[in-house]
């Protein structure tokens, strides 16, 4: 893709980018942020990830996560490529276990409860904890407006009005001024930082408490990781957002809390977790410094 | 605003000058062969063929190799392998479309699609009769074979690409093997499992069925690969946002690769339309218009092409040639009609 030549959000190059930039200026960054991390927080509301362990056959790719999620709150995965950030979140809303090798031990706690006890619906599941892909992947068979209001009838939900539904949800997407007068074309036909925003929409519909991005921007160009980034922090007064990101600047522009994940090898860890401006100002561990300064990784 | 206009060019297309030395070579391989056949004792098409290609061969790569080097030589070479392989490989092809057009196009007629053979005797003038009893019994054979061969051949592709369960490889690897079964045996099996212990007569629907035992593969094969084109991100979306497998199957997968799907539905058609074997073995004939599938024999465009071949009057053998036309027109018509839906953009 030509575009990636530009894109300073896809993984390799987005490193490169960081190295001459010092951990003072992404902490200015992260401190700039108007954060809405609250002081206090209850427990069992939310979101909780409790000694996460995952496997795609007999390897171990993530060790021991434990991570809590904040209602109202933007957290961002870092960490170099290979690290289990994706298959971490991805066991969040038990989309790991479409890979067919896939195991998993640990408990992930939605509202106090184990997603993966049994007995549970696993589609409930889903409709509560949304997921944006890092390729825009919009229904090509639906038009834009058929595909915001897909999961719908993917997930047969009744909504009184659904012209209503569509433009808060294109709204909040940021995408409702572009394609409000071609609702009616395919998604395809828009541009890949419009299909990604559609794509965004189309999670928002169904009304996620928490809404799983991963590497929502890589494929995109600055212009529209810009929308994206605007658009989830307009999204984060009223949904939990996790976001994957290989951006440093991106995750110290739109986060509240940054976890760094490394791999030495062997399976994934989680380094560090903490506010985003503690963990590019001030980080506890040497690995992290390293990585946020752009010295490896 | 500019005054300067700048003219599109196209510097790497070959200069008026290299083509009239392209054709001059062409020309020469030629005078080269019509020489050799003259004065040497090999004679007849054949070695004018050769020796045109070898000749061909060796002046365009000397040609090639002065002008432009020892690699350009080389490349020419390959260049006249490949042309030479495509038209051998044509040949037949344009042979038989000719041959089909030379002898069926006298039996044309506008009575052809309207009247039945049942006042017509063999050895009537060609204006007499026509194949409307044929055409509408391939219509209704192929017809039953699709609505029962395009609901399993899908389901079967979807096991395949969507279930993925245990049984996928032995089931993948039956498909193919079914896809090579002689037409004669599933006509012999029908007639061994359902017509002998059962129906004990020519009918329409087992003739559909044995032709269903070949369409089916065709359709799953078809259908299993259009399927797999769909990326994995499109189920992904739609099991993440709440839908079960089967309603993301039903709706994301299945209309994504709708235009596919039409394709493995016509390729099917046109692999079973000329099919005679089982037809003569199951539907038997007849020269009336038979439209009750599950009674009595029915005509049919290969048992017409069949019995007017070997009648053997003058007419039935211009008739049978009409026939072959109307076949081979329909079936490609269905193959334009596949290439024409599959290439069209999914989803638009």
């Amino acid at each position: 893709m030509a575009d990636d030549i530009n894109n300073p959000d896809s993984g390799n190059t987005g490193k490169k980018n960081e190295e001459d930039m010092s951990t003072s200026s992404l902490a200015a960054v992260a401190a700039g942020r108007q954060s809405h991390a609250p002081a206090t927080q209850a427990l069992g509301v939310g979101l909780e990830a409790r000694g996460v362990h995952a496997w795609f056959g007999d390897k171990h790719v993530l060790n021991n996560i434990s991570l809590d999620f904040w209602p109202g709150t933007v957290t961002a995965l870092i960490g170099p490529s290979g690290c289990g950030k994706s298959t971490f979140i991805r066991t969040l809303n038990r989309m790991h276990e479409f890979i067919p090798t896939a195991a998993l031990a640990g408990e992930v706690l939605l509202n106090g409860e184990d997603v993966y006890a049994a007995g549970v619906d696993v589609t409930k599941i889903r409709l509560k904890v949304g997921m944006v892909f890092q390729k825009p992947n919009p229904f090509p068979s639906m038009t834009i407006a058929e595909n915001v209001l897909a999961g719908l009838k993917l997930a047969q939900l009744k909504v009184e009005n659904k012209d209503d539904l569509l433009e808060e949800c294109l709204e909040r997407a940021g995408l409702w001024k572009e394609v409000k007068d071609r609702l009616g074309t395919y998604g395809g036909s828009l541009s890949g930082g419009q299909q990604q925003r559609l794509c965004i929409a189309r999670s928002l519909a169904v009304r996620p408490q928490v809404l799983l991005m991963d590497e929502p921007c890589s494929a995109l160009d600055p212009g529209s990781t810009l929308k994206i980034e605007e658009t989830i922090q307009h999204l984060s007064s009223s949904v939990t957002v996790i976001i994957v990101t290989h951006n440093m600047q991106q995750a110290a522009r739109v986060s509240d809390y940054t976890a760094f994940f490394l791999s030495d090898g062997g399976p994934g860890e989680m380094v560090e977790v903490g506010p985003t401006s503690e963990i590019f100002s001030r980080p506890k561990d040497k690995r992290t410094e390293n990585y946020v300064t752009g010295r490896f990784g | 605003m500019s005054t300067t206009t700048v003219k599109p060019q196209k510097p790497w297309v070959a200069s008026p000058k290299d083509r009239v030395e392209s054709v001059l070579v062409f020309i020469v391989a030629i005078a080269i062969s019509a020489v050799t056949v003259a004065v040497t004792p090999m004679k007849g098409k054949l070695a004018y063929v050769a020796l045109f290609f070898i000749s061909y061969l060796v002046l365009d790569y000397f040609f090639n190799r002065i002008k432009r080097g020892k690699a350009a030589g080389i490349d020419s070479v390959f260049r006249a392998i490949v042309g030479m392989a495509i038209a051998i490989a044509i040949t037949p092809i344009v042979s038989i479309l000719a041959a089909v057009w030379q002898r069926g196009h006298k039996g044309l007629h506008l009575s052809l699609f309207t009247t039945d053979m049942h006042s017509a005797a063999p050895s009537d003038p060609i204006i007499n009769g026509g194949l409307l009893h044929a055409i509408i019994g391939t219509g209704l054979l192929v017809a039953f074979a699709l609505v029962i061969s395009v609901p399993l051949g899908i389901l079967t592709a979807l096991y395949l690409t969507e279930i993925r369960g245990r049984f996928t490889r032995p089931i993948k690897f039956l498909v193919q093997a079914m896809s090579g079964i002689p037409s004669i045996v599933a006509g012999l099996f029908i007639l061994a499992a359902i017509v002998y212990p059962f129906t004990k007569a020519y009918n329409g629907i087992v003739g559909s069925l044995a032709l269903s035992i070949l369409m089916i593969p065709t359709v799953a094969r078809t259908s299993e690969e259009v399927l797999r084109l769909i990326p994995s991100e499109l189920r992904e979306a739609g099991v993440a946002l709440g839908g079960t497998q089967w309603r993301t199957v039903a709706m994301v997968v299945v209309p994504a690769a709708r235009s596919g799907l039409v394709t493995a539905m016509i390729l099917g058609i046109a692999r079973i339309a000329g099919e005679t074997a089982p037809i003569l073995l199951l539907t038997g004939g007849g020269d009336s218009v038979n439209t009750n599938m599950f009674h009595g024999s029915m005509g049919s465009l290969p048992f017409y092409i069949f019995s007017g071949l070997t009648t053997g009057t003058d007419e039935s053998i211009t008739r049978a040639w009409a026939g072959i036309l109307v076949l081979l027109v329909f079936v490609i018509v269905l193959f334009v009609l596949a290439r024409f839906l599959g290439n069209r953009k999914v989803g638009k």
